[in-house]
């Protein structure tokens, strides 16, 4: 037998779950200085053609001035808004969209074909199509937010309302309630969680959209800043708007996430 | 005039491959203050004919009238418990407790503090404001009465609500239910495939047949035992006499779906 020691075997267990974390990190801020420093290093060593490939310094200087002038922030004015309206529109009409059918089951049965075919095609490419039918304009990056991210979030959300447990609807009805109250008590707030889940990834989906609205039309926002830095040469500012793309879009759906946690905190 | 009369029952469930023939031929009456059993084994027919008197499934024969009024869809004066307590976990013990109020326009004063004594009278009046996971599931089946007594009933249908309970749990509750109806005057339908609980808290048990579900017989128990809370019941001669005799019942059933 092992020599006795008075550790509690609790206290010890949780120091053994903290060392594997700080594990994690240390692993996770390595992986991350090693990619950075060997960009940088091949970069001002010539390995890589440091026009194309830019390094981490030129982009964080760029990033710096950008600040400084003020010019960044009204492009990322634009894209933050038009991504935040493209998901919140593409969830809610997705969602009303999936009440309407749900409401009406001769609907939901017409439309499936074609709500299938529309999920299957790339939405991206209807592009040129939204810019002639909406013009060249904020209104046409917005269409391609939403367009992306409708018809799955109408499909999830439909299946989420059939999957409701039928004895939920039962206590409403005995109590001789609507169908508006039974899908105002039960169907709605049982599917919470899979409408915040499409929220989370239509935050995603926005951004491919808003950002390739952006490449067609704008003259403004992230999108445009790739495209035009693609168009003069300059890697550093793609490079640039990448990250604070990458950025932005973790803290969105952050926010969702701490959104996902208060609202549903009850179900189950 | 009869309370609760059903009349030629019938129900059959259609699907594309068959139809299934659920009930035939179901005719009785249940009296005013009454509680009754309905005891069989399982697939007999017993939730479909609960559905059917509270006004959920119209039977695809026969009727059912409330005092004379027929039953078509759910009734104000019916009230339906299911086999599981199906709280809404989204909504507080409060807000459960208050559905059917809020559903029939009927939050007053007066029925809000009905509903809260029965809360207190079941004794989880300091559970108001937890959501339903906090609760046990003896717990939350009590919560689940007060949700349906809350709109003030005259008939109550259950639908097995001790069957997902411990042992313990569903002899005291049946003890709880048992007396807070007998205090409130309900009359009750109890849908239950246990010998033992159908004697212990009945005044009469209805014994169905299977394929098509058919009434078999009816037993009316003693009154002795129905005097008795359930818990004593159990203990007395008559409640295993009669255990007997209704365990004989319903093997001669189980002999006939065999041959
Ligand atoms: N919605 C339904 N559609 C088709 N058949 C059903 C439906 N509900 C019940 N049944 C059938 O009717 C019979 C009686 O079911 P049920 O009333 O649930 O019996 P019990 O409650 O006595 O167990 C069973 O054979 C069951 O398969
Ligand atoms: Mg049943």
């Amino acid at each position: 037998m092992n020599k006795m020691t008075p550790t509690d075997p609790l206290a010890s267990y949780v120091q053994q779950l903290r060392k594997k974390t700080i594990y994690v990190r240390i692993t996770q801020v390595i992986i991350f200085l090693l990619f950075f420093g060997l960009w940088q290093l091949s970069s001002t060593e010539r390995w890589i053609d440091p026009l194309l490939f830019s390094s981490p310094a030129k982009i964080v200087t760029l990033l710096y001035d950008k600040m400084i002038d003020g010019s960044l922030f009204s492009h990322i004015g634009m894209t933050l808004s038009e991504t935040a309206i493209g998901f919140v529109l593409g969830t809610l009409f997705g969602t009303l969209l999936a009440t309407l059918i749900w409401w009406f089951p001769f609907l939901a049965r017409v439309l499936d074909p074609y709500l299938v075919i529309l999920n299957a095609m790339p939405k991206v490419a209807v592009g040129p199509i939204l810019i002639v039918a909406l013009g060249p304009n904020i209104t046409s990056i917005i269409a391609m937010g939403i367009l992306i991210s409708i018809i799955i979030t109408t499909l999830v959300i439909h299946t989420a309302f059939q999957g409701v447990d039928e004895n939920y609807v039962k206590v409403i009805r005995s109590f001789g309630g609507s169908k508006y109250q039974c899908f105002k008590e039960v169907i709605l707030p049982a599917c919470f969680p899979a409408i915040i889940s499409s929220l989370k990834v239509n935050v995603g989906l926005s951004w491919v959209g808003v950002i390739v609205g952006e490449f067609l039309v704008s003259k403004e926002g992230l999108g445009y800043l790739i495209i035009y830095g693609f168009q003069v040469f300059n890697f550093t500012l793609v490079l640039m708007s990448l990250l604070v793309i990458a950025i932005l879009a973790t803290i969105m759906y952050k926010i969702v996430e701490v959104l996902e946690k208060k609202l549903i905190r009850h179900h189950h | 005039m009869a309370f609760l009369q059903l009349k030629d029952i019938g129900q059959t469930y259609y699907s594309k491959q068959a139809a299934t023939t659920a009930l035939e031929d179901i005719t009785f009456s249940v009296a005013e203050g009454e509680f009754i059993s309905f005891l069989g084994p399982s697939g007999c027919g017993k939730s479909t004919l609960l559905s059917i008197i509270a006004g959920l499934l119209s039977p695809t024969t026969g009727t059912v009238t409330l005092r004379g009024q027929h039953i078509t869809k759910p009734h104000p004066k019916i009230g339906y418990m299911l086999q599981q307590d199906y709280l809404f976990p989204w909504k507080t013990i409060q807000e459960n407790i208050m559905t059917g109020l809020k559903l029939q326009h009927q939050l007053t004063p007066e029925r809000i503090e009905y509903t809260l004594a029965l809360m207190k009278e079941i004794g989880l009046s300091d559970t108001l404001s937890l959501y339903p996971k906090a609760l046990s599931g003896g717990m939350r089946q009590r919560v689940a009465l007060v949700r349906t007594l809350a709109t003030n009933p005259k008939l109550l249908l259950l639908d097995e609500p001790f069957s997902a309970l411990d042992y313990q749990t569903k002899l005291k509750l049946e003890d709880l239910v048992s007396s807070t109806l007998k205090e409130h005057g309900k009359t009750a339908i109890l849908v239950t495939h246990d010998i033992g609980e159908a004697i212990a808290m009945s005044d009469r048990i209805i014994l169905f047949s299977t394929k098509p579900g058919r009434l078999f017989r009816s037993f009316s128990v003693t009154e002795t035992l129905r005097r008795r809370l359930p818990f004593e019941a159990r203990q007395h001669e008559d409640y295993s006499m009669m255990f007997q005799e209704i365990w004989e019942e319903l093997e001669q059933i189980e002999q006939n779906d065999a041959d």
